[in-house]
C-alpha cells in the first residue's frame, strides 16, 4: 500500500514538474514575464526533488539493509552541492556568466554519466536495448562533463591558449573508436560472451576514462571566439544524456526534461553557427585561426588613431549614435561605465541605441546580459537583423572591443575566412570609432579593412580607461557651457 | 492495480520525439536578447538530473554504488542550485526604459510577481 501510494505520488509530482518546465520555458520568451518563468520551472523542480524521497518505499531488497547511510548520503550529498553551486551563483560576477554556465552544465552531464556508471556496475540494466542505451547515456554525459569543464578553464583564463598539435583529428577520432569498441565489450560480457580479457567492472571503469578522455581532447582545441558554439552543444549533450538515463531508469519526467533542453541546444547551436556563416562540424573539428593567419594583410593605408575626448564630443554633438560592444567590453569589466557614458549622451538629446551581433562574446546573449546588468534598458538594444539597415542613417557608429562581426571583408572578400558572415554595418556609419586595446590583430587574425577606412578612427586603449575619458570629456563640455 | 511506469521501445521514443519539438517550438520563440538567460535555465532545467541521482543512490548496495550514486546526487544538486541561482538573476536585470513611471499601471503585475 505504501508503496503504491509513493509511486502515485511520485508520478504526479515528476508529471507536474515536467508541466512547470515546459509552461516556465516558454514564459522565458519575453523579458516581461521571464523572470516569473524561471519561478515557476523552480517550483517544478522542488516538488520533483521532495517526492523522489518517496522512492525509499519501493528500493530494492538488496538496498534496504544500507537505506539509513544513504538517506544520510543523498542529505549530504544535496547539502554540499546545492548549497554551495547556489552561493557561488548568487555573487560571481555578470562578466563570468559564460563559465559558470559551462560548469553548472557539466555538472549535469556528469551526474547523467554517474548514474549510468551505478546502473553498470550494480548491473540493474535489463536486457541489451537498456545496456545501450545506458552506455550512450554516460558517453554523452561523460563528454559533456570533461568537455564542459574544459571549456570553464578556457572561459576562466585558467587554460589560455588553444592546445592544438598535428594529427589531433586522429587522436581524437582514435579514442572516439576505443570508446566505442569498449561499449561493445560491455555489451557482448552483458550477454554472455567469455574470454574477454579484463572483468566487466574493469572495462567499464575503461569505458569512462576514454569518454572522459575524449571530450578532453575534443574541447581543447577550440579558440575563445567558438565558444558559444561550444557551450551550447554541451548544453544539448548534457540533455539527450539526461533523456537517455531517464529511459534506463523508467522516470518520464527526465526524459522530456532531457530532451526539450537536448533541441533547445541544438536549436541554438545552428543558429551560434549560422551566424558566424560555419558548419558545425568546421567549429568543432578544423582549427580556425590556423587556417586564417595564412592571409597577408592586402590592405592599403593605415589606421588613423585618434583622442577619447575627441570621439567623445564628436558624438555628443551627433544627432544618433549607434554602439557596437564585443567581448573586449566584457573583458574590461567596462559596460557601467559605458552606459554612464550613454546616459549623458542621451541628457544632450542624442539617439543612442546598442547593435548585438549573435555571436559577440562568449555566449549567445552575453552582451545583452552585460548591458542589462549596468542598467540599458532592453528597448535601446537591438538585434542585427533589426538595426543593420539604420548605420547608413547614422552619425557615428562606435564599436566597443568588437572586430570580425564588423569586418567589411565578410561582405565582399571571396577569399577571407570570414566571407559570406553576416555581420553589422557598422563602415556605413558616417563617421566610426573603433575602442581597441592595440593595433594588434582580433582573435581570427583577419585584417579589418573597417580600420582602414577614411570614415574611421582608432581610439587605443582599454575600455574601461577609454570610456572613462571619454565621460569626463562630456562632463567637461557640460561646465565650460555654465 | 499499479502506478508505476513502464515504458518500453516505441512509447518512449514517441515520448521523445514529442518533447523534441516542444524544446525546438518554445526555444524558437524566444528572442536573441534572451539567450543567456535561456541557456542557464534550460542548463537549471535538467538539473531535474537530481531526481535520477537520488534514486540511483536509493538503491546503491554496495559501496562503489553508494560512492558513485553520491557523486551523481552533488552534481545533479549543483546543477540544479546553481543554473536557478544564476538565471534568476540574469532575468530580474532586464528593464524597459519605461519601467520606473509606469510601475503603477501594467508593469505593477510584474512587479508584484517578483516580490512573491
Amino acid at each position: 500500500m505504501l508503496a503504491l501510494v509513493s509511486q502515485f505520488v511520485i508520478g504526479a509530482a515528476d508529471l507536474g514538474a515536467a508541466f512547470l518546465f515546459m509552461f516556465g520555458l516558454k514564459r522565458m520568451s519575453s523579458p516581461a514575464t521571464a523572470p516569473s518563468g524561471i519561478r515557476v520551472a523552480g517550483l517544478g523542480m522542488i516538488a520533483a526533488v521532495l517526492a523522489s524521497f518517496l522512492y525509499l518505499f519501493t528500493v530494492d531488497a538488496a538496498a534496504r539493509p544500507h537505506m539509513l547511510v544513504n538517506i544520510g548520503l543523498a542529505v549530504t550529498a544535496l547539502l554540499i552541492g546545492g548549497v554551495g553551486a547556489w552561493l557561488v551563483g548568487r555573487k560571481v560576477a555578470m562578466t563570468a556568466m559564460p563559465q559558470m554556465v559551462a560548469i553548472y552544465n557539466g555538472m549535469g552531464g556528469g551526474a547523467a554519466g554517474a548514474i549510468a556508471a551505478v546502473e553498470l556496475f550494480g548491473g540493474h540494466t535489463q536486457g541489451a536495448t537498456q545496456m545501450v542505451v545506458t552506455l550512450l547515456g554516460g558517453l554523452i554525459g561523460a563528454v559533456s562533463l570533461s568537455g564542459s569543464v574544459i571549456a570553464w578553464a578556457k572561459l576562466d583564463g585558467v587554460i589560455k591558449k588553444p592546445l592544438r598539435v598535428n594529427g589531433q583529428q586522429f587522436a581524437n577520432a582514435a579514442v572516439m573508436v576505443a570508446t566505442l569498441a569498449v561499449a561493445g565489450v560491455i555489451v557482448a560480457s552483458s550477454l554472455g560472451v567469455g574470454g574477454l580479457w579484463l572483468t566487466t567492472p574493469t572495462w567499464i571503469w575503461i569505458f569512462f576514462a576514454c569518454a572522459v578522455v575524449f571530450g578532453i581532447l575534443m574541447t581543447l582545441p577550440i579558440g575563445g571566439a567558438d565558444m558559444p558554439v561550444v557551450i551550447s552543444i554541451y548544453n544539448a549533450f548534457t540533455g539527450l544524456a539526461v533523456g537517455l538515463e531517464g529511459f534506463v531508469l523508467q522516470n518520464p519526467a527526465l526524459m522530456i526534461a532531457g530532451m526539450v533542453v537536448g533541441a533547445a541546444g541544438l536549436l541554438l547551436t545552428v543558429i551560434m553557427a549560422k551566424a558566424m556563416n560555419r558548419s558545425i562540424a568546421n567549429v568543432l573539428f578544423t582549427n580556425f585561426g590556423a587556417v586564417a593567419k595564412a592571409k597577408p594583410g592586402a590592405i592599403e593605408g593605415s589606421e588613423r588613431p585618434t583622442e577619447a575626448s575627441d570621439a567623445a564630443i564628436k558624438m555628443r554633438y551627433a544627432s544618433s549614435v549607434i554602439i557596437v560592444p564585443g567581448y573586449g567590453l566584457a573583458a574590461a569589466h567596462a559596460q557601467q561605465k559605458l552606459y554612464e557614458f550613454v546616459k549623458l549622451l542621451l541628457a544632450a538629446k542624442v539617439s543612442v541605441k546598442f547593435a548585438i551581433h549573435p555571436v559577440a562574446g562568449r555566449m549567445p546573449g552575453q552582451m545583452d546580459v552585460l548591458l542589462a546588468e549596468a542598467g540599458v534598458p532592453y528597448d535601446m538594444i537591438f538585434q542585427l537583423e533589426d538595426i543593420n539597415d539604420d548605420f547608413a542613417t547614422t552619425d557615428v557608429a562606435l564599436v566597443i572591443g568588437a572586430n570580425d562581426v564588423v569586418n567589411p571583408a565578410a561582405r565582399s572578400d571571396k577569399s577571407s575566412p570570414i566571407f559570406g558572415m553576416p555581420i553589422l554595418n557598422a563602415d556605413k556609419a558616417k563617421q566610426v570609432y573603433v575602442v581597441k586595446r592595440g593595433q594588434g590583430k582580433g582573435y581570427s587574425g583577419i585584417v579589418n579593412a573597417l580600420f582602414y577606412s577614411p570614415n574611421c578612427n582608432m581610439v587605443y586603449g582599454d575600455a574601461q580607461a577609454v570610456l572613462v575619458k571619454m565621460i569626463e570629456a562630456v562632463r567637461g563640455l557640460g561646465r565650460a557651457a555654465a | 492495480m499499479s502506478f508505476g511506469i513502464t515504458m518500453t521501445g516505441f512509447v518512449a521514443l514517441y515520448v521523445f520525439m514529442l518533447a523534441a519539438f516542444a524544446g525546438w517550438v518554445i526555444i524558437g520563440n524566444v528572442p536573441a536578447i534572451l539567450h543567456t538567460p535561456l541557456m542557464s535555465g534550460s542548463n537549471f532545467v535538467h538539473g531535474i538530473v537530481v531526481v535520477g541521482g537520488l534514486f540511483a543512490l536509493f538503491n546503491a548496495s554496495t559501496h562503489l554504488e553508494q560512492a558513485i550514486g553520491f557523486f551523481a546526487v552533488l552534481l545533479g544538486a549543483g546543477n540544479a542550485a546553481g543554473g536557478y541561482a544564476v538565471t534568476d538573476r540574469m532575468l530580474a536585470m532586464f528593464k524597459r526604459s519605461d519601467a520606473e513611471p509606469k510601475r503603477a499601471h501594467h508593469h505593477a503585475r510584474v512587479h508584484h510577481l517578483k516580490k512573491g
